[in-house]
């Protein structure tokens, strides 16, 4: 999985009918701070993300194994809010407000 | 299945369904004699691997399966803590 904050969605109107009903929201790969790569993609939301949230995706096959996404045509796919990120001993990311 | 070096864990605070209570840990992917072949990502883990163990990942929608089912969104798992790994030059 990857780390990324979400920063963004996407609106679309005319696309493939396997898209319908879904969130698509714009990921920016992220470190283990936090820190935005610069980099971004797309991603399918399962787990209710936010704006600013720093989180876990899925991608290939794997991103179609939720109850939302099963069978659709996506390739990542949003699975965990992240709280914390802990690296060689010490707290490298803590969600705001915990 | 590819070789990986425990750097850390993340913990969730919400996950998709299926997720519920299992462990993630920060890893870095590393070649026989420990270096890196790669930037950090994150796995499950089903065999306890803590900061510092050296373990072998399934990347794809296989890491999936083992966490017991087949039908939960990951594409990363550690499945096995290596004790010993490189080549052998007496070929065994």
């Amino acid at each position: 999985m990857r780390l990324g904050n979400v920063v963004g969605a996407v609106v679309s109107t005319v696309k493939d009918e396997g898209l319908d009903g879904l969130k698509l929201l714009v990921v920016e790969d992220a470190d283990i701070y936090g820190r935005g790569k610069g980099s971004h993609y797309v991603a399918v939301d399962a787990v209710g993300a936010g704006r600013g949230e720093l989180v876990l995706t899925a991608a290939g096959s794997s991103a179609r194994q939720t109850r939302s996404t099963k069978d659709r045509p996506v390739d990542a796919v949003i699975m965990a809010i992240v709280e914390t990120v802990e690296a060689n001993g010490e707290i490298t990311y803590r969600k705001a407000g915990k | 299945m590819k070789a990986g070096m425990v750097l850390g864990s993340v913990v969730a605070a919400r996950v998709a369904e299926g997720l519920e209570g299992k462990r993630f840990l920060l890893a870095l992917p590393v070649d026989e004699k420990d270096r890196p072949v790669g930037g950090e990502f994150v796995a499950c883990d089903v065999v306890g691997a803590g900061r510092g163990a050296r373990v072998i990942w399934i990347g794809g929608k296989e890491a999936a399966l083992a966490l017991g089912r087949d039908e939960v969104p990951v594409d990363a798992t550690c499945v096995a803590i290596l004790e010993r790994h490189g080549r052998n030059k007496e070929g065994a």
